[in-house]
């Protein structure tokens, strides 16, 4: 088991080429999406124990959610993921202006998945308040935490959007829209599993 | 097992072995010979710098209040972190002693019911949340980058932030006792007691509004603690070579990530339940209070192990030094490790014994909690063996490590005692269950931070503490603890409920409920003698000089107490016990810059050396913009959210401006 040899005691070098490692930085946002999962997994599980304890799922007088608009907030969202993912291939590349233009698109999906998910809320508040039942309580408190997910992944959009038009990143240091596409990326695949959960899954049972 | 030289004596430690261990002493001399490493110089190299005084210059924190204040150094921060919690340590005990005195004697009317409720609810909630974690993760703070050979955590500001919003958490929870409203519900809370309806004042929302804030700091210094392991490891410290306590720390770490967003969960509900309307937990609308156990102890099961693990990973530290002789079993410690922090989420339901679930779920759980006494054992006998097969040396640290054992036995016997569902359905609630907890958390942890506290105080300070005094507050502290808790089994076994304000005389609970008032008295003095010791040894103990005890580790490597830098050239590690066989080299100066290298996950490769940042306004900002956050919440005003949440993004956006860290050198 002998250690590799390093060029410990040469003179150092400065600069060199920057490894394809993954930087610390990326590694603290993949550990703030894990514990972030595990936040989404206990709500999502305590909406299925919650069922589970219920004679009626929805409880009487509630309809299933409606499906239209939250369809078309999926397809929101992953078109939004896309159109990051292509940005961040661009900046990758060096390609500045594709970085920024991808931002911007994501961030109008983004928003308008927000300005559905009010709608949507105008709706179903008229049919059910939050404090109507334990099945409204768990619907409002889900998706309004994955929806201040999404508003602040905006926020980190636009500040991320500011430092492109400064110029910060190139094809080598962009670590800060690895960051931000990181966790934009998480908070699409956890809507796609409130979808099936909350959405999809009283019509199954 | 390559040779390991003590430098204390010219004696090879296994020198009572079989033929076996001498083969490989041999064998192990052949190889030093071979590599013909001395050390020495280079541990002298590391230790200092010469000359130039750049990287005082670099790394030293600047002599103003608000710099200092600011203060990034994971020294500075992980003595604050040991100091503050041992404060919280003193108001948790206080208010034990008064507990016991009110018990000391049937139906005394020391204290009403209300007030003892607050009590051993503050109690309780200031040892597991505001003591026993954020202690360990003082030490782990303070040492993990010594330890690994880096000069800094990974995220420096990130470090600042957490121990503020720590200490704000603590303050914000103790300001419910100045409008004489203390959370009264236990440290687990249950509903339907804590709903609005049976406790309308404040008191539970000072406990939920508190612990979501104090989350944060939880987190936010886990994740610090996991990229600082995995990536800032000396080159050469591969996966395998890494010290256990580093391996303990990680697996808290984890747990933390995946545990503490279940206590989040429950303390939204119960807020939204509590203060606005909301139908999680009340039965009426559909809710259940069951979910309230259920996301508890699914947090609570792991958080037990988040404050034991990271003492066992100190103790095999502490036990190979004063044994003189590497740990036994490295690898199965580390996999024991592990492997507890892993069954620590399958067991939460063995709290809910007495709840009336179902058979076969309680049947699982039951033969799931039996399972941890395995790795505990392996861990047991390691340290057993280590003792066994060395040279003991009675310290004050190693009494406190052996105490340590001792007690933590006792505690995992009742431990399984417990598990067993029909003994645990006569436990439930009474002070067998009191007994059980404190064996393993203050006769484990406790005895743990103090073996600790003897081990790496010369460190810290570069002073020695008063041997005879500390061994004195030792057998004080150990005969206290034991005359205070052992009876306790047998009070609980005669059916003395816990959490009851007082007792009827005539019960036969009179005299132990004495002796364990007495015990209790003695314990804190025993502690007390500690305390003097600590402010003793900080003024006036004797030089202690960078290895004292004679560890292996790199932290001994390093100046007492250490250089602002830690590390005046970056070692490069050959070995798991480098100081013992000249396994450590002086690498680059990396004094350019806040340099520290960074390497792979697993075997340790140097990837590039990177930035870190030093001192910034804002971590002290948005500690106190939250603080204004979750007033806001707990009062509900909603103008005070909004402007201190605003004010939080604000900061935020302006720490992250520029977000990077260069990357300055690679050489691979």
């Amino acid at each position: 088991m002998a250690a590799r040899a390093y060029p410990i005691n040469e003179e150092q070098r400065l600069p060199a080429p920057v490894t394809p490692r993954r930087e610390v930085g990326w590694w603290a946002m993949a550990l703030v999406c894990a514990t972030e999962a595990a936040f989404f997994a206990y709500l999502l599980m305590s909406y299925f124990y919650l069922a589970a304890a219920s004679s009626r799922w929805p409880p009487i007088g509630v309809e299933n959610p409606r499906l239209r608009l939250p369809i078309v907030m999926t397809v929101l969202l992953v078109t939004s993921s896309g159109a990051l993912y292509w940005g961040e291939r661009g900046i990758a590349r060096g390609r500045q202006g594709r970085l920024r233009i991808a931002i911007i698109v994501t961030c109008l999906l983004g928003a308008a998945f927000v300005t559905l998910q009010a709608i949507e809320y105008r709706r179903e508040l008229q049919q059910m308040v939050p404090g109507a039942h334990a099945y409204a309580s768990i619907f409002y408190t889900t998706t309004a935490f994955h929806g201040a997910h999404v508003t602040f992944g905006l926020l980190l959009l636009l500040f991320t959007l500011a430092r492109a038009f400064l110029g910060h990143f190139d094809e080598r240091a962009h670590l800060g829209v690895k960051v931000t596409s990181l966790y934009w990326h998480f908070v699409d695949v956890v809507w796609l599993f409130i979808f099936t959960c909350l959405y999809l899954s009283p019509r199954w049972w | 097992m390559p040779f390991r030289q003590h430098p204390d004596d010219g004696r090879h430690p296994g020198s009572a072995f079989d033929r076996k261990t001498r083969y490989m002493v041999v064998a192990g001399i052949f190889r030093a010979a071979g590599r013909r490493v001395d050390s020495t110089h280079a541990i002298d190299a590391i230790r200092t710098e010469s000359g130039s005084g750049r990287l005082t210059d670099l790394w030293e924190t600047p002599h103003n209040l608000l710099a200092r204040l600011a203060t990034v150094d994971h020294k500075a921060l992980g003595i604050r972190y040991i100091v503050t919690a041992c404060v919280f340590l003193a108001l948790g005990g206080l208010e034990a002693a008064v507990m016991r005195l009110q018990l000391a004697r049937p139906e005394a009317h020391l204290l009403s019911p209300e007030t003892y409720n607050q009590l051993f609810t503050m109690h309780g909630t200031t040892m597991m949340f505001l003591f026993a974690q954020p202690v360990l993760s003082g030490f782990s703070f303070y040492l993990t980058p010594l330890l690994i050979g880096a000069r800094e955590l990974a995220f420096p500001r990130l470090n600042t932030f957490s121990y503020y919003v720590f200490l704000l958490a603590g303050i914000f929870l103790y300001a419910s006792f100045f409008v004489g409203q203390m959370p009264d519900g236990g440290w687990f809370n249950y509903t339907p007691l804590t709903e609005a309806r049976f406790d309308p004042g404040y008191n539970i929302d000072f406990y939920a509004v508190g612990l979501l804030f104090l989350g944060i700091s939880t987190v936010v210094g886990s994740v610090n603690l996991i990229v600082t392991i995995f990536k800032l490891r000396a080159p050469g410290m591969s996966i395998d070579r890494m010290p256990v306590m580093l391996w303990s720390s990680m697996t808290m770490s984890w747990s933390v990530i995946f545990a503490m967003p279940a206590l989040t969960v429950a303390l939204v509900f119960l807020e939204l339940d509590r203060r606005w309307g909301f139908a999680f937990f009340g039965i009426a609308r559909g809710g259940s209070p069951m979910l309230w156990q259920h996301l508890f102890w699914v947090f609570g099961h792991p958080w037990v192990y988040i404050v034991f693990l990271p003492a066992t990973g100190m103790l095999s530290m502490i036990i190979p030094t004063f044994s003189r002789r590497p740990l036994v079993g490295h690898t199965f410690v580390v996999l024991a490790t592990v492997a507890t922090g892993l069954l620590g989420f399958g067991v939460w339901v063995h709290h809910m014994f007495a709840t009336g679930l179902p058979q076969v779920s309680v049947g699982f759980f039951s033969a799931a909690s039996m399972t941890v006494s395995i790795p505990s054992a392996v861990q047991i006998i390691a340290w057993i063996t280590t003792m066994w097969h060395g040279r003991v040396k009675l310290t004050t640290s190693m009494l406190f490590a052996i105490g340590f054992i001792v007690q933590f036995v006792i505690g995992g016997i009742s431990g399984v005692m417990t598990a067993v569902v029909p003994f645990d359905w006569q436990a439930t609630d009474n002070y067998f269950v009191v007994a059980h907890l404190h064996y393993v958390l203050a006769g484990g942890t406790l005895f743990a931070v103090f073996s600790a506290l003897y081990y790496w105080f010369p460190k810290m300070t570069g002073r020695l503490m008063d041997e005879r005094i500390g061994k004195a507050s030792f057998w004080v502290m150990f005969v206290g603890f034991n005359v205070a808790f052992f009876p306790m089994h047998i009070l609980g076994l005669l059916g003395m409920p816990r959490r009851v304000y007082t007792y009827a005389p005539g019960l036969g609970l009179d005299v132990s409920n004495m002796l364990s008032t007495i015990g209790a008295l003695v314990f804190a003095l025993g502690t007390v003698i500690t305390l003097y010791n600590v402010v003793q040894g900080n003024l006036a103990g004797d030089i202690a000089g960078p290895n004292p005890w004679g560890g292996s580790t790199l932290e001994w490597a390093a100046a007492s107490p250490p250089e602002p830098y830690d590390f005046a050239r970056m070692p490069v590690v050959h070995s798991r016990d480098p100081l013992w066989d000249n396994g450590v080299e002086a690498g680059p100066a990396y004094d350019e810059a806040r340099l520290t290298p960074r390497t792979s996950p697993l075997d340790a490769e140097l990837e590039a050396a990177i930035e870190l940042p030093d001192q910034n306004v804002w971590t002290l900002v948005i500690s106190v913009a939250l603080l204004g956050f979750f007033t806001g919440v707990l009062m509900r005003v909603a103008w005070l959210m909004v402007v201190a949440g605003v004010i939080t993004l604000i900061s935020m956006a302006c720490w992250m401006w520029p977000a990077q860290h260069r990357v300055l050198h690679t050489e691979v």
